[in-house]
């Protein structure tokens, strides 16, 4: 703690707050990532972290270095809009890779494809169903 | 005063965000399957960047903040390339 001998209590104390709110935020993810039961369901717990958990340690360091003076504090911003823009794509491509080992393994855990081989599908109120080329119906829901 | 509560507020979420590490370490080393131990390694870059902004409040740097920005980056091509590896097989076609 060499440059925060001058700060006042009141950035102290939000510095504090936030600071330990967005580690205790992630770590609420992380352990949501621990103990639940499938993949899809795991990947969903540590996004917790990654949004609100890394927006409250940067608004701390915010605060922070603005209040000490020690450099203009806007550098945390690219970092904030780096995570946020680039969170989800590497989550997406993570879940369809998932979802497409899963189902070239034959999981019973996932759905499987829907292949139609000769026909086409219509909704008709919130039923699927199957129409042959011949305008017959051959497969509901 | 205001010293002693950064200092001891600081050390918490240093100890927290030790503890979210070492659950993402957890998952990729133990995953059952692999894109487990993909999603742990994203977590652990992830808590690794709030690990170094914390450790910058600590010590009043500016210099770990660069750090941090790295690792978000490479956290990112990372993880994005072992999707694409679980995906195809293989990362450049």
């Amino acid at each position: 703690m060499i440059g925060a001998t001058d700060i006042p209590l009141w950035a102290a104390i939000l510095t504090a707050v936030f600071v330990l709110g967005g580690a205790a935020l992630s770590l609420t993810g992380a352990v949501g990532m621990l103990t639940m039961k499938s993949f899809y369901q795991r990947a969903h717990a540590p996004t917790l972290g990654s949004t609100l958990g890394i927006g409250f340690i940067l608004m701390a360091s915010i605060i922070f270095f603005s209040v000490t003076g020690t450099r203009p504090a806007v550098h945390e911003i690219v970092i904030a809009v780096f995570i946020t823009v680039t969170t989800p794509v590497p989550l997406l491509l993570l879940v369809r890779a998932a979802l497409h080992r899963d189902r070239s393994q034959g999981s019973p855990e996932v759905p499987g494809a829907i292949t139609i081989v000769n026909g086409t599908v219509r909704l008709i109120g919130d039923k699927a169903i199957v129409i042959s080329q011949e305008d017959k119906v051959i497969e509901k829901d | 005063m205001s010293v002693l509560i950064i200092f001891w507020a600081v050390v918490g979420a240093q100890v927290l965000l030790a503890c979210a590490m070492v659950i993402g370490a957890y998952r990729m080393l133990f995953g059952p399957k692999a894109q487990d131990r993909v999603l742990g390694l994203d977590n652990l870059y992830l808590n690794a960047t709030m690990l170094l902004l914390t450790f910058g409040i600590r010590y009043s740097s500016t210099h770990y903040f660069e750090a941090a920005l790295v690792i978000a980056m490479l956290g990112f091509v990372a993880t994005a390339a072992l999707a694409k590896v679980l995906m195809r097989g293989e990362v450049i076609e």
